[in-house]
Formats: structure tokens, C-alpha cells, sequence
């Protein structure tokens, strides 16, 4: 494994893990260490801020690995993201304990509401955290096996699939707003106390948490990275250009489309569920296909097919989203998304790093020529 | 008279009761005034008199107008009981009333409150009557209250149980289990099979209505849908932003209806006429402006296409929200359209009954289109092998350019008549889109008639699902079932037959 690890880290994906590790240690330490007065300090708020971006990234990045990698646009991985997010959201709750509103040491508020007289049997176990943080993965990977073997299998592809996922995160939203569903209806998950027995809202908490997600995003990069550059990266490069081909010339298109699309999934769980304690609230809003749709925007937008556009590009979004759906701008900001959207698959169909990429190419070619080294492989063309 | 000054329940209906006995032309507007409230007395002076609605004060015996001091005057009140005998009193009234309307309005009453004080009246007015529902009515107020009658000899009872099933209704039903328990076996007996009868009725009327309502919403999708479903077919591309087609529609009647409101108010009758063919060009040329300004440059390439195309609906939609504003703007009926009849016992309004007429006439006119001009001839060709018919001659960007006006226009006229049964906000197109996209998914784009039979089955099972499963649960169970269903069919009911490896 660590020599595919070593193998698969060029100079950009150093350069990449460089600025993540300084972002993830230089943030919590201004924000801790440096006293509020200074100029240098950062306050808390913009660590939960920070913390959001990262969590977007890493789920930026598991739309990559599938769409950008193996073609498959998932229009519905809002979904597997908001299901980790529940399933943290769960434990969250159970840690409340006897401190919400009504006192009831077992139920959560909202089940007192409703009138439940028992804890569901979907909710045991939920008080444990390494069960919890088992079902992050397990929820979304399982939905997400089902879900691909069902599809892959009857080759169901292309906008086809698209739509499906699509319907399947907007069957998740109306179940999910149903108050007898018991994960609280529209007013979802919310009023945390702890995690791991620290207060959620303390700033150590949230700063440990931003190193967290930080570290899971390297994590995922790294995975995603190995995956992309060994021999099965290539079979998925060649699934998406050529499927039929591919299938032809022996390989199990299915088998491979489902596995990352499964891994995917978990990694888009973990994201929800690094989210959610940094929020402070989930509800099924978060299963809106909008969402689902924005975050693909995010990689296209960073250059599909490029892990750190995919970061780049969901950081850069959110950021422009935070900037100016606060201020005066904010009827704007729909017109500007919309552009987004239209220009990027217009005019820069290979994204921020993709184009850069390709500006390069013809440089590095030169000098790698000068260096008499073999011929670079030419630059990824654009799929479908 | 005087008894209704009293200001006691119990002596008003003891008044009611001499009133209606008295068999005077003025009983009738007195009972009638007391039910709306207009009746008022002095109880000073022990006189009554009736307030008309547009101010004037007339004594209740005589009738003349007269001027009292308003002061003491108040109004003789009604409980729930009294407002019983009140109705049972202008039914008993008007039984004999010469108007067939308010004759059969009279039977209703009298059965729904079986007053036995009426059974005289009824059967006098039964044997008098020529009218055969007046006459049903009479027969169905006589039975209920024979049956509300525990002394009534018990052949006229099972007469009656047998009147009341042919009504086979709720009321029918609530009367009948009101017997079931009688004391007379044979009387329960009949009762029980009567219930029963009624019960498979009633059952058979609500699969009706659920029909009628899924025919409804069926019509409503396959508006929504057949233009992504042509474009989908000739283009290969989901447009995500046909919703907001849909919404331009919609906000084009609204704002053809203001200019008639404050310009022409005579026409408003006509402003769905004229709406339909300004929303289908308002649509239709956006949509060939998006078509030649952006989906052009991304052929062979749908996913992004899909993502340029919700930029759009996006810009369409705060566009919309910028103009108009947020709120639900007010889209009215007219005339023509508004109301409803009964059909049996199934209520059908006029506007979602002219909706389903009007869906039909654009499918069948886009049946014709596709089938016998020469743009629907380049429309099947392109559709069925794009590569072959650009061989063949046919100006494929051409073709669809106006494929893609085509189904945005048509998205454009389902506006209209979305907006005369749904809020006209921006959101509109949203809340419609999904459900086009598991049409056209679930029909396939063969040909239009799988749009069809994908539009009424979703309708029509949704509907089905509604009463058992709930709204919500219904529709959760459609989407899953759509779900599973393209794993056994991945290009939908009506699939293009061919050989390719890739469609």
C-alpha cells in the first residue's frame, strides 16, 4: 500500500497536502492560541466556516472520483452526504440525554413531542459512538450498494441515471419531512450538546473538529489518488470514455462502477457526518436535489477529473456563496450560480485546474524535451 | 306569534311548530328569516318582525314595511335543535311548493331531519307528484322517516330499507346502521343486506372518484411532460429547466390577465384563449434562444448539457421572482371554468375537466403534427437515428432548434392550465418537474403514446396509493417502484427498437 501511495503523490498532490496540513494546522492554532485582540486571530465562527468548506470538499471530491473519473453524474449524492449527517445527528441526540427541554432521559425532544412512548428500533445503538460512526459508513454505502447494483447491473447509464438519483434523494426528502418517520420531521436534528463528551459549541471542540475534517480529507484525497493512479484508475478512465468497449474487451464494467460508486458514497457520509456537529443542525433540507445539483457545479467548476479542482472548486463556490448571500448582493447570487453553471460547461468544460493543466502541458512537453525524457501522455480529453 | 318574543328556546319552537302548522303564505318567510337570522322581536311589545337584507324592517304577520324603534329589538336565537325543526318546517313548507328545485331542495331536508310531523305532508305530496326526482326524493324523505319511526308497521319498514339502499349513499349508510340493530329480525336481516349493498356501492364510487382524480393529475403530468418527452426523444437531452417553461406560461396568462382586467374587463372570459398562443411563443422562443445560444455547443455531451440547463432554470427562476416577486400571484377562472356538476357521486370541477380535454386535444394535435408534416417526418427520423437521417438530408440543427422551441412551447400552454389549478409563484415549474422526469423515464421516448401511458398510470396509482398509504407515503412508493421498474426496463416502456450498443 505505501508504495501505491508514494507512487500515486505527484508534485501537484504534494503540493496540494502541503497547503491542506498548513490550512488545518495553522487555523486551529490562530484560533486558540492568538488572542482575540490580534490581527492574526481567527475568530470561531470562520473555524466553523472553514470546517463547512472542508466537509464540502470532501464531498466535492467523492462526486469526482465517480463522475470524473468513471462518468457516472450522480445528481443524488446530497443524499448519501445527509444520510452520514443523520446518522451522526442520531448519536448526537442520544448524547443529549436528560438535558433537552421536556427531561426525558431517553427520548429526544421531538419524540417527546410526537408522543412517542418508546425509542424506535432503528435509534438503539445510537448512543454508542463507534456504532454511530460504523452506520456513518455503513448507511450510505449500503444505500448506495443496492442502489448501484440495481442500476449498473441493468445498465441503466447516462441521464438515465442521473434522473434516478435524482428521484432516489427526492423520495428521501418527502420520507424524511414526515414527522412519523422518527427523525423529526422537518425541524430534523438539532440542539447538540456533545460529542465524546466535549461541548460541541466549545471552541477547543470545534477547532479539533476542523483538524478532523481536515484529516479526513487528506484521507480521502489519498485514497482517491490511489485509486485514480493504479491499474484500476485506468479501467475507469476507460469506462467512461469507451463503456462498451470497455465490456467488451473483458472487464466487469458493473463490478467497477460499483465499487466507486459504493466508496463514494462512505466518503460522502463521512463528509455529512463531519458536517453536521460543525453546524449544528441536520434536517432534510439537506436532500433537496438543488443541493445534490450544486455540489456537482462545485467539481465542474474546480475540473472534473482533477481531485484538487474538485476541492478547489468547493471551496471556491461555498466561499462566493458565503460572500454574497450575506450582503447586498443576495438577490443576485441565484443569477450568478445560474451563470456558473452555464459558462462553466460552456466555456471551461475542463474547470479552474483542468484549463490550467492544459496551458501547462506545452511547457512542461518543452521541457521535458530539453530533459530528453519520453513524451508526456497527452492531456485528458474531455469524457462523453 | 308572540311566543318568539319570549326569548326562550322552548317557546320558539313551540312557535315554529304553530307556525308551520298555520298553513299561511307568510309561514314561509318568517321560518325562512329565522333560519337566516333576520328575524327579530320587541320583546316589549310581544311583536315580531322581519329585517330584510338591505336594511328595510317589515312586520313579520302582515308583511307591511313599518318603521319600529331599533332599540329594543333582538334577535330570536337558535340553538341546534331549533335550527332542526327550523329546517323540518321550511321543508314541510315548501314540500308543496310549486318549483320542482325547491320541492326536491324541501324532500332533502325533511330527509335529513326524518320529522315525523312531515309523513302527512310527504305522502299528500307523493301521490301529487309527476316529476320522477322529485318523486325518488319524496319516496327517500318518506322512507327515512318511517325507518326513524320504531312503530311503523314492519312491511312499510322493509319497504323503506329498500328505498333508502337505492340511494346508496353516506346518509343511505348512516340511516341503514341505525336499523341494523332493530328489534324485528326480518327488518335487520333486509338492513344488514341493504348496509351491504350500499357498502359495495359506496366502494365502487370512491374507485370512481380515485379514477376520476388520477385521470386528473395523469393529464396534468402528461401536459408537463410530452415536451421533455419530444425533446428528450429527438435530442437525447433532459432540459432541466422545462419546469420553468411551464412557470413563463403561467406568468404570461397571469399578465394577460391583468392587462384585460384593467383594459378590456369584457374579456376576460377569453383571456385563456388569448393566453395560449402568447405563453406557447413566449416559451416557445426562449426556448429556441437557449437552444442556439447554449445547448448547440454541447452536443454529445447531455450530463453537461443537464447542468447548463439548470444554470438556466435557475437565472429563469430569480428572474421571474425578480419581476413579479416571491408571492403566489392571483391567476383567475373564468366563468367557463369555474364551478363543478355531479356525476353520480363523484363531484367533477369544470377547470380539471377542461384540462383533460385540453391535454387530450394537444396530444392528438401532436400526434397529428409528428405523424403527417414534414418537420414531425425530420422529428421521428432525427429521433431514430440522428446520424442516418443527417445523411439523409435532413438539417439536424434545424430540426432541433425547432424540436427544442416545440417542447418549450408546449411547456409554455401546460402553464396556462397549471395556473388554473395550482399557485402561480416561481416556484411553479419545481414542483412539477420531478414528477415529468419519472414520466418521461417510465414512458420512454419511442413515441408519444408512452408519455400517455406513463402520465395516466403514475396519475392514476397515485391516486390509488393516496386513501391507502397517505399523500406523501404514495408518493415515496411511486418514485421507488419507478426505480425499481428501470432496472427491468432502463429505457422505459416504449423503447426505441434498434441494435446499437448505445442508444
Amino acid at each position: 500500500m505505501s508504495h501505491l501511495l508514494i507512487r500515486s503523490l505527484d508534485r501537484s498532490a504534494m503540493v496540494f497536502l502541503v497547503i491542506i496540513a498548513a490550512v488545518g494546522i495553522v487555523v486551529p492554532l490562530l484560533n486558540l492560541l492568538v488572542p482575540p485582540t490580534s490581527f492574526f486571530h481567527v475568530p470561531t465562527y470562520l473555524v466553523a466556516l472553514f470546517g463547512k468548506y472542508v466537509c464540502y470538499a470532501l464531498l466535492a471530491l467523492s462526486i469526482d472520483l465517480i463522475w470524473g473519473y468513471c462518468g457516472i453524474l450522480s445528481l443524488g449524492h446530497g443524499a448519501f452526504f445527509a444520510l452520514g449527517g443523520y446518522a451522526m445527528g442520531m448519536y448526537l441526540m442520544r448524547q443529549i440525554g436528560g438535558r433537552g427541554v421536556y427531561g426525558n432521559p431517553l427520548l429526544p425532544d421531538f419524540m417527546v413531542f410526537l408522543n412517542y412512548q418508546s425509542l424506535p428500533w432503528y435509534w438503539h445503538g445510537f448512543d454508542m459512538f463507534w456504532f454511530a460512526a460504523l452506520m456513518v459508513l455503513l448507511v450510505p454505502g449500503l444505500l448506495a450498494f443496492g442502489f448501484g447494483w440495481l442500476a449498473f447491473r441493468s445498465r441503466v447509464t447516462g441521464v438515465y441515471l442521473s434522473i434516478i438519483t435524482q428521484a432516489m434523494t427526492y423520495a428521501l426528502l418527502l420520507a424524511f419531512f414526515r414527522n412519523d418517520f422518527g427523525f423529526g420531521g422537518n425541524n430534523g436534528l438539532t440542539d447538540f450538546k456533545d460529542i465524546l463528551g466535549f461541548n460541541v459549541q466549545a471552541q477547543g471542540t470545534r477547532a479539533a473538529l476542523f483538524v478532523l475534517s481536515c484529516i479526513a480529507l487528506v484521507i480521502g484525497f489519498l485514497i482517491c489518488r490511489a485509486i485514480v493512479t493504479s491499474k484500476l484508475g485506468k479501467v475507469l478512465l476507460a469506462i467512461r470514455d469507451a463503456e462498451s468497449r470497455t465490456r467488451f474487451l473483458g472487464y466487469r464494467v458493473e463490478s467497477y462502477k460499483l465499487f466507486v460508486f459504493t466508496l463514494s458514497a462512505c466518503m460522502a457520509g463521512v463528509a455529512g457526518a463531519l458536517y453536521v456537529p460543525q453546524v449544528g443542525i441536520i434536517n432534510p433540507s439537506e436532500f433537496a436535489p438543488a443541493n445534490s445539483i450544486e455540489a456537482v457545479i462545485w467539481v465542474a467548476v474546480g475540473g472534473r477529473g482533477t481531485l484538487t479542482g474538485a476541492v478547489l472548486g468547493a471551496v471556491l463556490v461555498n466561499y462566493a456563496k458565503t460572500v454574497f448571500t450575506s450582503g447586498v448582493l443576495a438577490p443576485y447570487w441565484l443569477f450568478m450560480l445560474g451563470a456558473l453553471f452555464v459558462l462553466v460547461t460552456l466555456l471551461m468544460p475542463r474547470g479552474i485546474i483542468g484549463t490550467l493543466q492544459q496551458w501547462w502541458e506545452p511547457w512542461r512537453a518543452q521541457r521535458a524535451e530539453a530533459r530528453s525524457a519520453p513524451a508526456t501522455p497527452a492531456a485528458q480529453a474531455p469524457a462523453e | 306569534m308572540a311566543q318568539f318574543a319570549n326569548d326562550s328556546f322552548s317557546d320558539t319552537e313551540a312557535a315554529i311548530s304553530a307556525v308551520a302548522a298555520s298553513g299561511n303564505a307568510r309561514a314561509l318567510p318568517i321560518v325562512q328569516a329565522l333560519q337566516d337570522g333576520r328575524l327579530v322581536a320587541d320583546p316589549a311589545t310581544k311583536k315580531v318582525y322581519i329585517k330584510e337584507n338591505d336594511g328595510k324592517v317589515s312586520d313579520a304577520v302582515t308583511g307591511q314595511a313599518v318603521a319600529p324603534s331599533f332599540a329594543n329589538l333582538g334577535n330570536v336565537r337558535l340553538n341546534n335543535r331549533l335550527r332542526r325543526s327550523v329546517e323540518a318546517a321550511i321543508g314541510g313548507l315548501t314540500l308543496l311548493s310549486a318549483d320542482p328545485a325547491r320541492r326536491l331542495q324541501a324532500a332533502q331536508s325533511v330527509f335529513r331531519s326524518r320529522d315525523a310531523a312531515a309523513l302527512a305532508t310527504i305522502e299528500g305530496a307523493l301521490e301529487k307528484e309527476t316529476d320522477a326526482s322529485v318523486r325518488r326524493a319524496f319516496t327517500q324523505a318518506r322512507a327515512a322517516i318511517l325507518l326513524a319511526a320504531p312503530d311503523a308497521p314492519e312491511a312499510s319498514r322493509i319497504e323503506a330499507i329498500a328505498a333508502i339502499r337505492d340511494r346508496g349513499d353516506q346518509d343511505a349508510l348512516a340511516l341503514l346502521t341505525g336499523v341494523a340493530a332493530d328489534p324485528s329480525p326480518r327488518v335487520a336481516q333486509t338492513a344488514q343486506a341493504a348496509i351491504s349493498s350500499v357498502q359495495s356501492r359506496l366502494a365502487m364510487w370512491s374507485a370512481a372518484q380515485n379514477a376520476w382524480y388520477g385521470i386528473s393529475l395523469g393529464s396534468v403530468l402528461l401536459l408537463a411532460a410530452i415536451g421533455l418527452a419530444i425533446t428528450f426523444g429527438v435530442m437525447g437531452v433532459i432540459n432541466m429547466a422545462h419546469g420553468e417553461m411551464v412557470m413563463l406560461g403561467a406568468y404570461t396568462t397571469f399578465v394577460v390577465q391583468e392587462v384585460i382586467r384593467s383594459s378590456y374587463p369584457g374579456l376576460f372570459d377569453y383571456s385563456l384563449l388569448i393566453a395560449l398562443p402568447l405563453a406557447f411563443l413566449v416559451a416557445g422562443l426562449i426556448g429556441v434562444a437557449i437552444e442556439r445560444g447554449i445547448i448547440r455547443f454541447l452536443y454529445g455531451r447531455p450530463l453537461e448539457t443537464l447542468l447548463a440547463t439548470w444554470g438556466i432554470s435557475l437565472i429563469l427562476q430569480q428572474a421571474v421572482r425578480t419581476a413579479f416577486g416571491p408571492t403566489n400571484r392571483e391567476v383567475g377562472n373564468p366563468s367557463w371554468m369555474s364551478g363543478a356538476f355531479e356525476l353520480g357521486q363523484i363531484t367533477i370541477t369544470y377547470n380539471r375537466l377542461w384540462i383533460v380535454v385540453f391535454t387530450l386535444a394537444v396530444f392528438a394535435l401532436l400526434l397529428l403534427m409528428l405523424r403527417y408534416t414534414s418537420l414531425g417526418l425530420e422529428m421521428r427520423a432525427v429521433t431514430q437515428n440522428r446520424r442516418m437521417a443527417a445523411s439523409m438530408g435532413i438539417a439536424t440543427s434545424r430540426v432541433d432548434a425547432l424540436t427544442f422551441g416545440l417542447g418549450s412551447g408546449i411547456a409554455g400552454i401546460a402553464g396556462v392550465a397549471l395556473s388554473q389549478i395550482d399557485n402561480v409563484s416561481p416556484n411553479l415549474g419545481q414542483s412539477y418537474i420531478i414528477d415529468s422526469f419519472m414520466v418521461v423515464v417510465f414512458g420512454g421516448v419511442g413515441n408519444l403514446w408512452g408519455t400517455l401511458v406513463g402520465a395516466f398510470t403514475l396519475g392514476i396509482a397515485n391516486k390509488f396509493l393516496e386513501p391507502v398509504a397517505g399523500a406523501v407515503l404514495g408518493k415515496i412508493a411511486i418514485l421507488v417502484l419507478i426505480i425499481l421498474f428501470i432496472q427491468k426496463r432502463p429505457r422505459g416502456l416504449f423503447a426505441l427498437k434498434g441494435r446499437a450498443v448505445e442508444a
